[in-house]
């Protein structure tokens, strides 16, 4: 079948099968491997991606289902070669260490903080429930969202510090 | 790789078309509603079907609101929908209670009520929690709409009374004055299923139980439910003491099963226990004295 998705802004058109996952798509038809694939069974929550604005597990989501609709991915996060603030807070804060966890988790949070720009602890780490990480023991990931909250803009000063 | 066996893909741009669409493609083919029961079943061809009738953009069923004495839930409500209903929170605190442990919120962004009640997952906590509250749930077909009660809604694990051209559309739920209601669950990490879970409900008049209502999941309790232990409490006081004898009731008559989640006696032991709390719990609400 055809679909068609706007990924990242970018209108994509693929000639498809229906049983295609939707993070394959995004990785091996769109070449978008900044999305990853863990457990593949919706448990690990590395292949977060949004569509239609709302974070969801792109190994539980068909390429057909996002035909028509809109996928946003974690290569859409800078901008213009700025990082994010989210993204920067996670180089301060140490919120990675493999880094495999980290664009589900970096989808999870932008899109917590876009609807709640000052969340506490417990509020993060409900929101990430759904994304485990099998190295930081989550504190620095907690830390990365706070930071990222108190510092909802990246100012250079920051980048280069 | 986990990949589905090939199949065939269709859009409903109603439930008219899905029904239609069902009625087509014959006994093979599945609604696909949130789809994260069904695709993760068909990764691993436990279900193989043959057509897909993706429903995701039926918007019109996609709703919570008050109609007269009643809260009708659309069955496409998304989990997170459920969680964040302004309605919901005033009538029934159940439902948020519940759905903050089902799952995780990436899952319930995309599950659906209707997904989860079609689903018929023994350990399911919607079920339990319509069950408790004794809904009314909305079938539709070509020849039009049947409403059935949840506790004859499931036939058994994974099976619902839906026939193969009908759709769930809708939950109804009676709204009862001044009741308080409660969800319990024991799980054994976060986003995992139930190892036991029950909700209840209790609305007082002149200090007494005019109704109760009782839940339970995982613990394969008839309907989800515990009509006897409902019976015990009906009509009298709720003390400690009636609250004790009707969870100790719900103990002995569940079925729980051993699994990799626990043995039998340790279930049973946590449905009474639950029990008490999630009847005390709604108590306390129902008199107004627990937020
Ligand atoms: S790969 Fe999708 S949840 Fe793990
Ligand atoms: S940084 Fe390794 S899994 Fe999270």
């Amino acid at each position: 079948m055809q679909v068609t998705i706007t990924v990242n802004g970018t209108e994509t058109r693929a000639e498809v099968e229906p049983r295609l996952l939707l993070v394959h798509y995004l990785r091996n038809v769109l070449g978008l491997r900044g999305t990853h694939w863990g457990c593949d069974t919706s448990n690990c929550g590395a292949c977060t991606v949004w569509l239609d604005g709302v974070p969801v597990k792109s190994c539980t989501t068909l390429a057909a289902q996002a035909d028509g609709h809109a996928v946003r991915t974690v290569e859409d996060l800078d901008s213009g070669g700025e990082l994010d603030p989210l993204q920067q807070a996670f180089m301060e804060e140490h919120g990675l260490q493999c880094g495999f966890c980290t664009p589900g988790m970096l989808m999870t949070l932008r899109a917590l903080l876009d609807r709640d720009p000052d969340p506490d602890e417990a509020t993060i780490r409900e929101a990430i429930s759904g994304n485990l990480c099998r190295c930081t023991g989550y504190e620095n990931i907690v830390r990365a969202a706070r930071h990222a909250a108190a510092h909802p803009t990246t100012a250079p000063e920051e980048i280069s510090a | 790789m986990q990949t589905p066996a090939t199949f065939h893909y269709e859009r409903a741009g109603s439930v008219e078309e899905a029904i239609s669409l069902l009625e087509r493609h014959g006994p093979e083919t599945r609604l696909l509603a949130g789809g994260h029961s069904l695709l993760p079943m068909m990764k691993i061809r436990l279900a193989s079907p043959g057509t897909l009738v993706d429903i995701n953009g039926l918007a019109e069923l996609d709703y919570i609101r008050l109609e007269g004495d009643e809260i009708a839930i659309g069955a496409l409500t998304r989990h997170t929908g459920v969680l964040d209903s302004a309605v919901l929170a005033e009538h029934y605190r159940i439902f948020a209670e519940a759905e903050r442990v089902i799952a995780d919120p990436l899952v319930r962004n995309r599950g659906t009520v209707g997904g989860s009640l079609c689903q018929a997952d023994p350990a399911e906590d919607l079920s339990a929690v319509f069950s408790a509250l004794r809904a009314d749930l909305v079938v539709a077909s070509a020849s039009g709409r049947r409403s059935v009660p949840v506790r004859e809604f499931h036939l058994g694990p994974y099976e619902t009374v839906v026939g193969e051209n009908e759709i769930l559309i809708e939950a109804r739920v009676p709204v009862r004055p001044g009741a308080g209601s409660a969800y319990e669950k024991v799980e054994r990490r976060a986003g995992d299923w139930a190892v036991a879970a029950t909700g209840a409900f209790v609305q007082l008049r002149d200090g007494l139980a005019v109704d109760v209502g009782i839940g339970l999941s995982a613990v394969g309790a008839d309907h989800h439910s515990c009509a006897e232990a409902e019976e015990q409490l009906r009509g009298r006081e709720l003390t400690p003491d009636a609250i004790a004898a009707a969870a100790a009731t719900c103990r002995d008559r569940c079925h729980p099963t051993a699994d990799q989640r626990g043995p039998v006696d340790y279930k049973r032991h946590l449905v009474e226990v639950l029990v008490t709390r999630a009847l005390t719990r709604a108590l306390e609400r129902a008199r107004g004295e627990e937020a």
